[in-house]
């Protein structure tokens, strides 16, 4: 289509190629959705047509195609810029843009519990502070967390949500373990315990996590590519095995439910005297744990950051960069690249435990059904779309992907067109696929595929991400 | 004769099999001291593979190779180590080094044997100055506490950054390349990045810089300003340099010592001037009758 041939088609050949597309599509419709087997009362098999849909479907796919044509009609008709930035290159940030971004979005989500009450008020605000800010926040994290691994030491890892769930589940099990709990009653008090479990439990869930990507790290060390996206994946999947079939421990797919609610630095979010409304003297209401949830994961997530990016000026960080780049070469200036694959393993790993620890400590239930490879492969593809490397890039891919799904759950005035059953969630991974293809078409490096240097001479300028590789496992 | 009076890395009976190939067959050589020792030799002679053997990324099937940091090693103190199961030893000032026994990275930060690569490697995606300062890594990390105390921003980790700065701003001076030290080093022109990639490995503070073919693909005013360069590093750090070359101009203008290599066997070995004139050396690089070549090996032609 984008040929040399800059000859204009006009509105009758877009609508002549449009009414061919069309054709197409209800050729493509006629067998997939026009006929639906279902029962009718008395158990028999009947074929029941959507004509209604069909035709939807077809009629959208002649507007968007007539639509399509007409604005590369139009494209064409316009003279030629002298400069095209090659599309290639990504997105082109300046370090200021890019500060200026950044200030303005953490001022932004500061205030974001704030804004959310005043503009929807108590009873809405918990859906936009809770579904929409702490759930994006995680993979934010997520996100973070593995674009350490995959990003800047160029591992690909297709089984991060293994160590979310080790996370989740140490924390789970630690928190609600009635040995420890006792332990600690005859150690330092009964009140101990129930009041700082959450803040004693994170860090021990992120180590453990971080333990366990050095577990993963060991036996892989030696593959590279596509063989160690294949073990990373069945690690993920033993993980999760082992949460459904070690029942004793952690009760199956039924999971732990009654995980302790995290405190505010040891006052409990509840209606009790000694409970945090109580102790500050407003009156109680669940918004008071949410808003602080919200601003944990906040938290939890700009450490997540700043250690990154503190990591990516210390030697190691660079290594995992050099890595990324070309193993040989590391080693031949005797870079032990053992150590710094795993180091790369481990604090990605260990920033998952730390979001799996404050997941479990959010939904006060978890199972192995929140660990799928689904999950591995949402974070991954987070990471894929905001551009390898990018911290800003992640984020913007959580938002869009995670919102996106979330904002998903509020078009329930699609019903009106599609009927009463269709469910606008149902779609999602049909729209994560578009999306992906979407940006592997315009932007084959991510969103943001710039990367910027750890430290200058004269001046910083972004590395353009055609140069920097992607690494190779 | 430094290769055999004051040698920095001895090299005894390294033979590499893959297989049923012999690539090296039992080749032994010093490099002395101080000097610009070249490997030179058809194509598929083995000269990359004794390299990759000298710097770990192959595992010799058998041989011996001894680096010996100061002064000459002594061949008890060799002999003891030989038999030990370490891969080196102190002995006061000096450290005798078994490299055959050593992965490659260990080769390089312990026993300071720096390299380059026949196809340059450099990481493209980082900057000049970035790369100089990754071949920097291990004084860095020592530096920045094993990353512990680097993550609270000790003053100490700052300074080390700058020293290694200042160094690595040294090494762009000498290669003209301070105006693109914060350019991608995959954005470098040919030439630049040959230059860098040689640079890069002395970041590393080697005694030993071994260079695979590092004029290949340079012009001729290139390659000569390449040989000023390895005769400036030999000359002011005092870094023995083993180099494989093509380029006939390059090798007898600057090395001391010259080893022949043909089809994994040693075939001359000696000053530029006593390889130049050996018939065997003409023979294996020219090409010539079946009867002379004959001839040679009974020793009859001169």
């Amino acid at each position: 289509m984008a040929g040399a041939t800059h000859q204009r088609i006009g509105i009758l050949g877009a609508a002549r190629d449009a009414v061919k597309t069309a054709l197409l599509a209800l050729g493509l419709s006629v067998p997939i959705v026009l006929l639906r087997t279902d029962q009718d009362f008395s158990n028999q098999l009947i074929l029941e047509p959507r004509v209604g849909l069909t035709l939807s479907l077809v009629a959208i796919a002649f507007v968007a195609r007539f639509v399509w044509l007409l604005i590369a009609d139009w494209h064409k008709s316009r003279p030629a810029r002298a400069t095209r930035v090659p599309i290639l290159a990504g997105m082109s940030v300046s370090p200021e843009a890019a500060r200026r971004f950044a200030v303005g979005g953490l001022i932004f989500l500061f205030a974001y519990p704030a804004l959310a009450l005043a503009l929807v008020g108590p009873a809405g605000s918990i859906k936009w502070i809770d579904n929409f800010g702490i759930q994006i926040l995680i993979y934010v994290m997520l996100g973070w967390g593995l674009n350490i691994v995959v990003g800047l030491a160029g591992l690909l890892d297709l089984g991060y949500v293994a160590f979310y769930a080790v996370g989740a589940y140490s924390y789970a099990l630690l928190a609600s373990n009635d040995v420890v709990k006792d332990f600690m009653a005859e150690l330092i008090g009964p009140a101990f315990w129930p009041a700082w479990a959450f803040w004693i439990c994170l860090p021990v869930a992120g180590i453990l996590a971080a333990f366990w990507g050095i577990i993963l790290g060991f036996p892989v060390l030696r593959l590279r590519g596509d063989y160690l996206a294949i073990v990373t994946l069945a690690f993920g999947e033993i993980i999760r095995m082992v949460l459904i079939n070690w029942v004793d421990v952690t009760g199956g797919y039924a999971g732990i439910s009654g995980i302790p609610r995290p405190s505010f630095f040891g006052l409990p979010f509840t209606a009790s005297d000694t409970g945090f409304a109580a102790t500050f003297g407003i009156e109680f209401t669940p918004l008071h744990r949410t808003i602080f949830l919200f601003y944990l994961i906040l938290v939890l997530a700009l450490l997540t950051n700043a250690v990154t990016l503190r990591l990516r000026r210390l030697p190691v960080g660079r290594a995992w960069e050099a890595l990324r780049e070309d193993e040989i070469a590391c080693r031949s200036l005797g870079i032990n690249t053992t150590n710094t694959k795993l180091t790369a393993f481990a604090i990605g790993a260990g920033f998952g435990g730390f979001a799996g620890a404050f997941f479990a400590a959010r939904q006060n239930f978890i199972s192995p059904e929140s660990f799928t490879f689904l999950e591995s492969a949402v974070i991954l593809a987070i990471v894929v779309l905001g551009g390898m490397g990018s911290q800003i890039g992640v984020a913007i891919a959580a938002i869009a992907m995670i919102g996106g799904t979330e904002l998903l759950r509020e078009l329930d005035w699609l019903k009106h067109i599609f009927g009463a059953d269709f469910d606008p969630t149902q779609y999602r991974m049909l729209l994560f696929g578009l999306a992906m293809v979407m940006i592997m078409i315009w932007r084959p490096r991510g969103l943001i595929a710039n990367r910027q240097p750890t430290l200058f001479l004269t001046s910083r300028r972004a590395i353009s991400g055609d140069l920097v590789k992607e690494g190779h496992g | 004769m430094r290769w055999e009076t004051a040698p920095l890395l001895e090299i005894e009976h390294l033979t590499m099999r893959f297989g049923g190939l012999v690539a090296v067959n039992d080749v032994s050589f010093g490099a002395g001291r101080g000097d610009i020792t070249a490997i030179i030799g058809p194509n598929g002679a083995g000269k990359t593979t004794v390299f990759n053997c000298i710097t770990g990324f192959y595992k010799p099937t058998s041989g011996r190779m001894v680096m010996s940091h100061a002064g000459n090693a002594d061949a008890e103190q060799v002999a003891a180590l030989t038999r030990s199961d370490a891969r080196f030893v102190r002995h006061g000032a000096n450290t005798l080094f078994l490299l055959e026994r050593m992965p490659d990275y260990e080769i390089a930060a312990k026993a300071r044997v720096a390299r380059t690569f026949q196809n340059i490697r450099l990481f493209t995606g980082m900057t000049t100055l970035e790369n100089l300062i990754v071949a920097q890594h291990n004084t860095l990390m020592s530096a920045s506490g094993w990353t512990v105390l680097g993550l609270i921003g000790l003053p100490r980790y700052a300074r080390a950054e700058q020293a290694a700065i200042e160094r690595a701003r040294y090494w762009l001076d000498l290669i003209g390349l301070t105006a693109r030290a914060d350019d991608p080093a995959g954005s470098l022109p040919y030439g630049d990045q040959r230059r860098l990639e040689i640079v890069r490995a002395m970041c590393s503070d080697p005694l030993l810089l071994c260079l695979d073919e590092p004029a290949a693909g340079l012009n001729p005013r290139e390659s000569a300003e390449l040989g000023k360069l390895l005769k400036t590093i030999q000359r002011e750090h005092g870094t023995s340099i083993l180099l494989i070359e093509h380029d006939m101009s390059v090798v007898m203008e600057i090395s001391d010592h010259v080893i022949v290599l043909e089809y994994g066997i040693k075939i001359s070995d000696g000053s530029p001037e006593h390889v130049r004139n050996d018939p065997k050396v003409i023979a294996a690089y020219l090409g010539v009758e079946d009867e002379e070549v004959a001839a040679v090996e009974r020793g009859e032609l001169p």
